[in-house]
Order: C-alpha cells, then sequence, then structure tokens
C-alpha cells in the first residue's frame, strides 16, 4: 500500500519528521516497509528502520522556474534554447523536450512553469535506462553552454516517464524550493488482514492522527448536486442480499472528459497508479483515499442497452456458463458463486472485481452513472482466487470494505468528478441497502483491559485512547460502552470484542509502554518426557559414534524410491496409490510424502559422494504411511543410518584406509545397544530389497525386530552411480528400538579378584554361524566367564575345506575369590565339551 | 699397605673416570671391585700383618671400597642422565605434523537451536508436546480461528493432501505451522472433545511444540517447502500481555545475550489477540545497523500475542475465566542469523561441508 504523505496532510496535521512517523505507525501494527522520498530530505548515518529510496532535492539546486521563450538551438534541430527565469536570474536552458520543439521562436501566450536543476544538482539519467545518478556540469553541446536542466519526472525520481519535461501548474510560484513546491515521500505500508480498512489513504491518517494524538479532518462529503434528480433515471435490483448487502448509484451529466489535474495525477502516479481521465481518475482517486472502489459505467450505453428506457442494475450469481469479457481483455467463464453487475441485457461487471469491456468509460462519454457498492468478501475472494484476477478493487472488496464506505466513496467521487469535468450532478442517489452492517457494541471494563494486558487503566484513559479511532465510549456504570465505527469489520461481539479492544487500546498506549513481567500464574504440573529423552538420548550417542545427524526432505517421488530397488525388481516398488500424495505439489519430485528414509539418505550420499569420501551419517524423522479408512497416515519415526567410504581418512603415518563394510556399520548397531544400555540385541540373516542379500541383518532386541542393515545392493548401487565403495545403510523403527531403552541399569560389581586370561581356538563348519558359537561359549562359561572375545578367524588348507577356526580371548573371574589354575581348567573344559557336543567343533592345537 | 690402598683407590677414580658407557662402567666394576680387584686382594693378605697394623689397615681398606662404590654409584647416574638427555633429543617429534583424528560426529545445527530454546523454556516450566505433521484443515485452520477463505490463508500458503477433497477444498494437509498442535495440547490438558459443555477447572498449561512445517513456496536462499517451527502456548487463570512481554524477553536474553535489547511491534495472527512481533536488537552489530539487520538494527525473531478467545474455548478453556499466550519461531532463521548463513537451502541438502562446521 503506498501513501504519499503530502495526501496524508490533507487529513491530519503532521510534527514529526517522516522516519519517526514511520517507525511510529509499524510500532502500531501498520509496517512501513520502505521509503521513498520524492525531492524530501532523506536521512543520514547507516541506521534506518525501513527500506530508503528516492531522491533528495536540495532547495538550492532544485526550484520552480518560468520559460518565456523557446528559441532555436544554433547548430541543432532537435535541441532548444530556452530563455528561463530561476528567480535569481535568467538562464539560457538547452533541452531537447519534444513538446517545445514546435515552439521554436514563436511567442509564447503564457510562460510554462517548470522543474529546474541548477549546475551542480544531482539526479537520475533521463536518457538511459535504469536509475544512474548523474551530476549536472558545465559543457559545451553542439557549440552552446549548458550547465542546468529543466526536468522530466524520470530525472526528478516521480515516475519512469522520461520523453518530455514537466510542466507544473500555472500558478507555481518561481524561486519556490522545488521540494517545497512538490516535494514528497511515499510510505510502502505492508498491511495485515485485520488491517484492510486502512488500506487507503484516509485510514492511515485516522491511525496517523490517534497515535500523534492529533484530530483527523475527514474530507467534506457535500455534492453540489444541480441537476435533475436521478430517481427514475435507473432502477437497482438486488437478488442475494447476503452477497451483496449494499448497492447505490449516482449519476452526473454532460462530464467533458479530459485529463484530471496536474496534483490529482501526481498523488495517483505516486500510490502506484496510472492517471487516464479526469472521470477514471475520480473513481481511483476515491478508492485510495476512501477505500471505497467505485465503478464509473456510461449511462447513455446502459440506456441503449434498456431500448432507450432508463436501465434497471440487477445483481446476481452468474448462470451456469456464462461469460463476459473484462476490461482487460480477457473472455472468463463464470462459476455459479460469481456475482455478477448486469442490466436486463446481460452481464456488465464482475461485481466488486473488474468492469465489462462494453460499459466503461470512453473519450465520448457525456453522462456517467456510478456504482458504489458493498460486496460479502468471502464471496469476492474466491472470485478473484477462482479468476486469477489481481485488480484494485478485487484486492480491497476480498478484503473487507463496510457498507457505510459506499456512501462516502459514492459522495466524494461525484463532487470530484463535478469539480474535475464540469459535470452536473443529478440530486439525490438510489440507495438499495437489504441487509445493514450490525457494527457491534462491546462493554468493556478496567479489569478487562487488567486481565488481557496485565496494565490497569482508568476508563477515562481507554476511552480517550479508543475514541482517537473513532470508537463512540459511554459510560455506563464501572464499565464503557463501547460502539464500533462505521468502517470497521473486525471487532468481535462479547468476550471477543473485549480482545479485539484490548489490541486498540494497547496499539495506542504503544505495546513498548506496558509493563514486562514473569507469570505469576500458577505453574501446571511437570511431567517428564520419556521419548523425547530417550530420542535425544538416541541422538547424542550417534553423534557421539561419529555419525553426523541430517535431516532432509520429507517430499519425495515414487520413482525416487522406487531407485532403491533393483533395476530388475522395481515392479515391486509401492504404487503412487500407496503414498500420501499432495495435490499441488511445487515439482514432480517432491510430489509425495516419503514411506522409508532410505531413499532420502541415498540422495544425501550420492550429492555427498562428489566432495566427501568418507561419509558417516544417521537421520531421525518420521514417515508417512496412508491407513486404509482413516484420513491421515501414520508418522512413524525411523532412525536411518549411512557409512561409506575409508574406515580412516589417510595420515602421514599410514592408516585404516580400506573401504568400511557390514561389520563397521555392524558395530556401529552394537555400540549404540552398549550406549543405550539394550540387552538382549541379536542380529538374524534377512533381506530387504535395497540390500545385499548375503549381506544383510535384521537387529533384534529382546527378541522384537527393529529393522534391518546391511550393504547397499549392487546393482542399486550401479544404478545410484555410488558402486566407489560399499554403501552400508541401516534402517530402523527409532519408536521400537528406543521402547527397549530401559529406564535405569544395575552395574556389575567390579571384582577385586584377578582375572584369568587365555585364549580358545575351536574349528567348526563354515556353516555354523559364529554368534552360535558364543551363545555355547557363554552358556557352558556359567557366571565365571566374564568376558569372551572372537579375534581372530581362519579359513585355510590347515583346518580342511568348509570349516573355519574361531579364536577366542576369554577372561574368567569371581566376584568372591581368585581363581585358581585347577578352577580355570575346569570352566575351559566345560565350555570345550558343550562346544564338540552341540557345535561338532573341535579342538584346535 | 696403606699406601698400596691410596694407589688402589687412586687408579681406580682415574678409570672410573673414563668410563663413558655402561659396558665401560660395568668392566671397571669388575676390574675394581670385583672379586679379583686389586682392592679386594687386599683383604685376604690382611692376615699376613702385624696385629697391631690389622685394626688400621682394615679399616682403611673398607674406606676406600665405601668411596670406590660411592664414585661408581655417582658415575652411573650420570652416565643416566646422559643417555636419558641423549635419547630425550634424538626422540623430539615435529609437533607440527598433523595428529590422528577420530572421525567427529555431531547434530544438525537446526537440533542443536531447537534444544537451546527449548531448554530455556523448559527452566520456566515449558514441557515439550509434539503433535503429526499431516494434519486436518480443522486442527491447522479452522479451531485456530481460521475458516475457508479467510484471508490469513494466503499468508500460508498450504501444501494438500489428495485425500477427500472435491477439487476446492481438501480436509487434509501438511501443517503450515506448529500451531495445528495448540488445540491437541490444550484437549489433552482439559479433556475437551469439542463438543459438550467446557471443563469446569481444567489445570494450566505451558507447553512448547516443536516440529517440522511446510508451506507452498518455491525453492530459493530465502525460502523452503518445509522448515521447522518452535512454538510456546500459556494458558491459566492470569496470563496476560505483560507476562508475554517479560517470558519472551527473558527468552531473548538467555538466548541472545544478557543486555540485548527487546521491542515489540503490532502485528496481527488470527489465532492471538492482541498480536505482536518481538525484535531483538541486531546481536550482530548491537543495533548500529549492518547487512544482516539490513541497517535496521532490529531482527525480527518471534510471532506472539494473547490467545485468542475461540482458540481458547476449541481448546477447552473457557475464555471469560482463562487467558493465555502463545508465541512461535523459525529456529532456522535464527541459526541463519548467528552464523551468517545466507542460503537456507543448506539445511536440508545434507551436505557435510555445511554440516561439518557444526
Ligand atoms: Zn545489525
Amino acid at each position: 500500500m503506498l501513501i504519499p504523505l503530502s495526501w496524508l496532510k490533507d487529513f491530519v496535521e503532521i510534527d514529526v519528521s517522516v522516519e519517526e512517523l514511520a517507525r511510529r505507525l509499524t510500532l502500531a501494527g501498520l509496517e512501513v516497509e520502505a521509503v521513498r522520498y520524492v525531492g524530501l530530505p532523506m536521512p543520514q548515518g547507516p541506521r534506518h528502520e525501513f527500506k530508503i529510496s528516492g531522491l533528495e532535492w536540495p532547495a538550492d539546486k532544485f526550484v520552480v522556474a518560468a520559460i518565456h521563450e523557446v528559441r532555436p538551438h544554433p547548430n541543432a534541430d532537435r535541441l532548444v534554447l530556452c530563455r528561463l527565469d530561476d528567480g535569481e536570474q535568467e538562464h539560457i536552458v538547452l533541452t531537447g523536450a519534444p513538446s517545445l520543439l514546435p515552439l521554436k521562436g514563436k511567442p509564447l501566450a503564457k510562460p510554462f512553469k517548470v522543474a529546474y536543476a541548477r549546475e551542480g544538482a544531482r539526479l537520475y539519467n533521463g536518457h538511459a535506462p535504469g536509475w544512474e545518478l548523474i551530476t549536472l556540469k558545465r559543457a559545451k553541446i553542439r557549440g552552446v553552454v549548458s550547465y542546468s536542466m529543466v526536468c522530466s519526472e524520470k530525472e526528478l525520481g516521480i515516475s519512469e516517464a522520461m520523453d518530455d519535461i514537466i510542466y507544473l501548474p500555472d500558478d507555481a510560484p518561481v524561486g519556490t524550493p522545488l521540494a517545497d513546491y512538490l516535494g514528497d515521500a511515499v510510505f510502502d505500508i505492508a498491511l495485515t488482514p485485520n488491517m484492510a480498512r486502512n488500506a487507503n489513504v484516509l485510514g492511515v491518517a485516522r491511525e496517523t492522527a490517534a497515535i500523534l494524538g492529533k484530530p483527523l479532518r475527514k474530507p467534506s462529503l457535500d455534492v453540489l448536486a444541480e441537476g435533475a434528480p436521478i430517481k427514475g433515471q435507473a432502477a437497482i435490483q438486488i437478488t442475494n442480499p447476503d452477497l451483496n448487502p449494499r448497492f447505490m448509484l449516482g449519476l452526473i451529466r454532460d462530464v467533458e472528459i479530459g485529463p484530471s489535474p496536474f496534483w490529482v495525477q501526481m498523488r495517483l502516479k505516486l500510490a502506484g497508479m496510472r492517471p487516464i481521465n479526469n472521470i477514471v481518475d475520480a473513481t481511483n482517486y476515491v478508492m485510495l483515499e476512501t477505500g471505497e472502489p467505485l465503478h464509473a459505467f456510461d449511462y447513455d450505453v446502459l440506456v441503449e442497452r434498456a431500448g432507450g428506457k432508463p436501465p434497471t442494475i440487477i445483481t446476481r450469481t452468474a448462470n451456469p456458463g456464462e461469460k463476459l469479457t473484462t476490461l482487460d481483455g480477457v473472455e472468463r467463464t463464470l462459476d455459479d458463486f460469481t456475482v455478477l453487475v448486469c442490466d436486463t441485457a446481460g452481464p456488465l461487471s464482475i461485481a466488486g472485481v473488474m468492469g465489462g469491456e462494453e460499459s466503461e468509460v470512453t473519450e465520448n462519454t457525456r453522462n456517467v452513472l456510478l456504482e458504489a457498492a458493498s460486496w460479502n468478501f468471502i464471496n469476492i475472494r474466491r472470485t478473484v482466487q477462482r479468476q486469477k484476477i489481481a485488480s484494485e478493487a478485487g484486492y480491497r472488496f476480498s478484503r473487507g470494505v463496510h457498507p457505510a464506505v459506499a456512501e462516502v466513496g459514492l459522495r466524494r467521487g461525484l463532487e470530484l468528478m463535478r469539480q474535475w469535468s464540469s459535470g452536473t450532478v443529478a440530486k439525490g442517489f438510489l440507495d438499495a441497502y437489504p441487509k445493514p452492517q450490525h457494527d457491534p457494541e462491546v462493554l468493556l471494563t478496567a479489569d478487562d483491559i487488567a486481565r488481557i494486558l496485565g496494565i490497569r487503566l482508568g476508563l477515562d484513559e481507554i476511552a480517550d485512547l479508543l475514541t482517537r479511532l473513532e470508537f463512540a465510549c459511554t459510560p455506563e456504570g464501572d464499565a464503557l460502552r463501547v460502539q464500533t465505527p462505521p468502517h470497521r469489520l473486525d471487532i468481535g461481539e462479547g468476550i471477543i470484542g473485549k480482545a479485539d479492544l484490548a489490541e486498540e487500546v494497547a496499539r495506542l498506549y504503544g505495546y513498548d509502554h506496558l509493563p514486562t513481567t514473569r507469570i505469576a500464574d500458577e505453574l501446571p504440573p511437570q511431567r517428564p518426557n520419556p521419548a523425547l529423552a530417550r530420542e535425544e538420548r538416541l541422538r547424542d550417542a550417534l553423534a557421539g559414534l561419529g555419525l553426523r545427524e541430517v535431516i532432509t526432505y520429507r517430499l519425495t517421488s515414487p520413482e525416487w524410491e522406487a531407485r532403491l530397488y533393483p533395476p530388475d525388481a522395481r515392479d515391486a516398488a509401492p504404487a503412487e496409490s500407496d503414498y500420501v500424495r499432495l495435490v499441488n505439489p511445487i515439482a514432480q519430485e517432491r510430489r509425495v510424502l516419503r514411506r522409508s528414509l532410505l531413499a532420502s539418505m541415498a540422495e544425501v550420499v550420492v550429492r555427498n559422494s562428489r566432495h566427501s569420501p568418507r561419509q558417516a551419517l544417521f537421520e531421525i524423522a518420521p514417515v508417512f504411511l496412508p491407513r486404509e479408512g482413516d484420513l491421515l497416515p501414520r508418522e512413524p519415526l525411523r532412525l536411518a543410518l549411512a557409512l561409506t567410504g575409508p574406515r580412516e581418512l589417510p595420515h602421514w603415518e599410514g592408516a585404516d584406509t580400506a573401504p568400511m563394510d557390514f561389520y563397521d556399520l555392524k558395530g556401529v548397531l552394537e555400540a549404540l545397544a552398549a550406549a543405550l544400555h539394550l540387552e538382549d540385541v541379536a542380529f538374524r540373516p534377512a533381506t530387504h530389497h535395497a540390500l545385499h542379500p548375503g549381506k544383510c541383518a535384521e537387529m533384534l532386541v529382546e527378541g522384537e525386530p527393529v529393522g534391518v542393515f546391511g550393504e547397499l545392493h549392487p546393482a542399486v548401487a550401479h544404478d545410484l552411480d555410488l558402486d566407489a565403495a560399499p554403501v552400508l545403510l541401516a534402517d530402523l523403527d527409532a519408536a521400537v528400538l528406543l521402547s527397549h531403552v530401559p529406564d535405569g541399569h544395575a552395574l556389575t560389581p567390579i571384582s577385586p579378584f584377578p582375572p584369568v586370561r587365555e585364549d580358545l581356538a575351536v574349528v567348526v563348519d563354515e556353516t555354523v554361524p559364529a554368534a552360535e558359537v558364543e551363545a555355547v561359549i557363554r552358556k557352558a562359561g556359567g557366571k565365571r566367564l566374564v568376558d569372551v572375545r572372537l579375534f581372530d578367524v581362519y579359513r585355510g588348507e590347515q583346518i580342511g575345506a568348509g570349516k573355519k577356526s574361531l579364536t577366542y580371548h576369554l577372561t574368567y573371574q569371581d566376584p568372591e575369590k581368585t581363581l585358581t589354575d585347577k578352577d580355570a581348567a575346569k570352566i575351559r573344559k566345560r565350555i570345550i565339551k558343550a562346544l564338540t557336543r552341540e557345535l561338532k567343533a573341535q579342538l584346535r592345537a | 699397605m696403606l699406601e698400596a690402598l691410596e694407589r688402589i683407590q687412586q687408579e681406580a677414580l682415574q678409570a672410573l673416570a673414563e668410563a663413558q658407557d655402561a659396558e665401560a662402567l660395568e668392566a671397571w666394576k669388575v676390574a675394581h671391585l670385583g672379586r679379583k680387584s686389586p682392592l679386594m686382594q687386599v683383604f685376604p693378605q690382611m692376615g699376613s700383618l702385624p696385629p697391631e697394623q690389622r685394626p688400621l689397615v682394615g679399616r682403611r681398606a673398607n674406606e676406600v671400597r665405601q668411596a670406590l662404590e660411592a664414585a661408581y654409584a655417582e658415575r652411573a647416574e650420570a652416565l643416566r642422565q646422559q643417555a636419558l638427555q641423549q635419547a630425550l633429543e634424538s626422540e623430539r617429534l615435529d609437533i607440527t605434523l598433523p595428529g590422528r583424528r577420530p572421525p567427529r560426529g555431531g547434530l544438525h545445527p537446526v537440533t542443536q537451536t531447537h534444544r537451546r530454546i527449548i531448554q530455556i523454556f523448559a527452566e520456566m516450566g515449558f514441557q515439550v508436546v509434539r503433535s503429526r505433521e499431516v494434519e486436518l484443515d480443522e486442527y491447522n485452520f479452522q479451531l485456530v480461528n481460521i475458516p475457508p477463505h479467510h484471508p490469513a490463508r494466503e499468508m500460508q500458503d498450504t501444501f494438500y493432501i489428495d485425500h477427500g477433497g472435491d477439487g476446492e477444498h481438501y480436509p487434509v494437509l501438511l501443517r503450515t505451522h506448529t500451531t495445528a498442535g495448540q488445540i491437541h495440547a490444550m484437549r489433552a490438558a482439559t479433556g475437551y472433545t469439542g463438543e459438550g459443555p467446557l471443563p469446569a477447572d481444567p489445570p494450566p498449561l505451558r507447553v512448547i511444540l516443536p516440529g517440522m512445517v511446510y508451506r507452498y513456496e518455491q525453492i530459493t536462499a530465502r525460502s523452503e517447502i518445509q522448515f521447522t517451527q518452535v512454538e510456546g502456548l500459556a494458558v491459566g487463570r492470569s496470563i496476560t500481555f505483560s507476562d508475554l512481554k517479560g517470558t519472551l524477553t527473558d527468552f531473548a536474553r538467555s538466548m541472545f545475550g544478557p543486555t540485548v535489547q527487546t521491542r515489540f511491534r503490532a502485528s496481527y495472527f488470527p489465532f492471538t489477540e492482541p498480536s505482536a512481533e518481538m525484535d531483538v536488537e541486531c546481536f550482530l552489530c548491537g543495533g548500529k545497523g549492518c547487512n544482516v539487520c539490513k541497517y535496521t538494527g532490529w531482527l525480527e525473531i518471534l510471532g506472539c500475542g494473547e490467545v485468542h478467545p475461540t482458540v481458547l474455548r476449541n481448546g477447552g478453556y473457557d475464555p471469560e475465566k482463562y487467558t493465555g499466550f502463545a508465541f512461535g519461531m523459525g529456529p532456522e532463521r535464527i541459526t541463519m542469523l548467528r552464523h551468517h548463513i545466507e542460503d537456507i537451502r543448506y539445511f536440508w541438502s545434507g551436505d557435510l561441508r555445511f554440516l561439518e562446521q557444526f
């Protein structure tokens, strides 16, 4: 929302600087994002609380001047020399302004008032694209000395217009600093939805007046109406008052279409609109000023459409398949909820959004029928979204305009049209208001304010603050009866209204002046959150094991997840319908919610492989699994791990740079289980589509499967261009894993008696899993066997084909006494016996 | 005899001075203190001396032996010291050579920021509650005072889920804010189901709602389709806007520095009334103006406000008896400000060159 300072000053006295006003508007919730200086002094120093842009016009460099004579240039046809008076002296100024060329050597009927830049002025280059600053210097151009300039809008930073110089009004006083005459500053205010009432100059002026404690000078609503009454010249028919609570018409006859006054055009440009002609400009001006979008119809076109009779304006929803060509030249097919403004011959405009081509005001228009209406903002919002129309009217009506503002807009519009076009306003209006707006009344007490804001204000203080914003406040016992003013739609009833009014009180009192206190209210019962505590322990444990946490996109595509299947097995991948799918994805590769973390992990590994040879990663995040018969999917928490690259990075004295393999990942999981004090952790062979069938295992805790891990399937790795080194992946159910984390664990006492250590080498069949050997050893060893550590696996001729030799460090210890050699031998014998009996193991010499 | 002892001592000490290593020292010991050494030969000869000389010679011989043994020990110690010095000298390392680094793991920067925020509020009695990411429109919007077609929906472009929609409205979406969890948390505390009379005397509530949220945005250096939020909610019988200011100012000082200034600006959120934005004085330039704060001296840190009466009621708290405040912030933005991160896309990239800097 662009608000020129000069326009604000029509309605409120402003005695603070531009910067101070911007700051105070921002604190009150009208966030000034930027200020564009058009001539006025710009703030100095590196710090400013909003973006600044624009050009300052120093008083000694830019002044109002008068051209008294246009002389030909001796050496150039397309340049002229102006004899110009800047209030101090005469100058000969060189210009190529096309509008002056035809006047060469001719007497001027009256002097032209122009914007004059003296030698040394800094201004924008009017002959180059973009916004390049230049300084006027003395130079010879085609043999004539030039040092100053008659300026275009572009050169002054007013607009992008650079094809001609600015002609100021005839009464512009020569010699006056240009900044005093024309200087302005334009506030760019970002309005939140609750501030829709302030999407206009009057609204911002009202806030400004309230903030500064100044009176608001509202525009006059008087209309000089001297023409034959409108009654009988047109009629209104509203078919759905819920969608169109109010519709008003006024009539102005015998207008002369022409340009608007200079200052009107200036304000429209500064507010971001293009001047068209006096009638269209009046509708735009009133919309910018009051917030009421107006629509001007060519009255004679409507009469003609009505067969020469007075037209009847009908508002109704569109019929199935109904079409209308709007002002932007687009033929639009309308929805059944779209409200149209029609006459008996058909639709004229999309209500509150955009007019139709046929009935718009043209250069030939003589009589204007002016519409000011009120529309259901939700319905306008739907229309704007469906038709994808960005119009100023649609912007305002889709945020809500109070029906009372229609009359303000209509009166102001008719009067300005009369002043600018010499037309005659018909007496009276047509006003259909079938659904009057109810403006809430709220009973507000000092207790209410204290309860919400934490500050005790007197009723008179509260009334003073609210009255500044035009709330009518009447004391009633220990309360105020607060009447919402007829331009606001954001105040609720009852307890909601109290909260709404508390905000208004707080805004004007100043958020920064409210006290800063600590909560005195009762502390809620404090409860542990074991699920979160365990999840954070899991994170810390994994980071402690040297893994990096990643967080990846939860949005993916079925195709990407299918790449975790070997190319010849992709038929088994989940179908599109197995996913939680977006209606409106931003991109095809982010159109579903992931079912697995593995594909996300692979995506990261692929990307990192270009620059990071060693990767050790984990992610803890939910996946999303649709549920039959439920709108909402399951969101189970998963844990994924990935390892790839050298075990150690190269070191100058040598390092284990062999690529990490299955056992590195298994080791991480074993260490993780130890860190979490999981008991009864087991592994068994498993299969998984993404993993090498011989290098894949399932992890079980207390007999419950928690997930699988292993080496990425070579075919998948090849497809992902990841065959440089094995990639180890784990995909675990974090919730199940964490459910086995004990709340506490008891310590094993440390025996003061010395342990006995010995090695044991056994030969077993290749098919016997090592875990089974260890299990037998542990079981047979009993309590005194405190540690079993496999330290060598050997296969070779010495022991024969189909066999393997496993060598263990065994540690025996007793908490109560020193073990003798005899004790140790007894345990050893038991172990060997069990191994021989259960696994047909042979002792290796 | 006594003269012989003098000579033995002198010669032995001379020889000892020439012993330069452990081997020579051992040879000296054998030669001068061994069984066959001249000194030791003196003792068996004592019997042939006249009896009156024996004590004298015997005492002297023992004195010589002790002197030689002491000299030996001293020399041995000197040689050991010398050898140690040599060894220390020759074993000197180039300590500028790189060490052997164990692989270093670490937590994601966003996790770290979440933990900081959660810990600060935990000290003020706020406890973490988490809720689902695929959410009903009802919880994400309607129950937090954002009915269909509300203008505030345009502030939050939404990803809708293709499940049960009619082409214009979809009942399921990816939550656009953790505010969706407010109703869940309040109803868990009050036991309210959304129907029937409000509970008579529900307990107060202080919760922190962290989690991933989603917006329909283009992915750029400044905007992401997924990002995290940390939201807070306090409900009680007298929780005022001044309490909100105090609580969040305490938070800002714990998070950004004990002397940091805060500023509250009026703002708008459908689920709070009054609403505010809290700015924190730029902790990079101390408010003087820099490119991080865009020369404003302030950093926008969070949105907040008193809980809207409608939201309280939907959660099961009677807004005539209870008040509360809520706030929400973006940990990524805070992380970016603290670490001068220019591009939000780093966070979900998994790029180790980024992550290893934390
Ligand atoms: Zn700064």
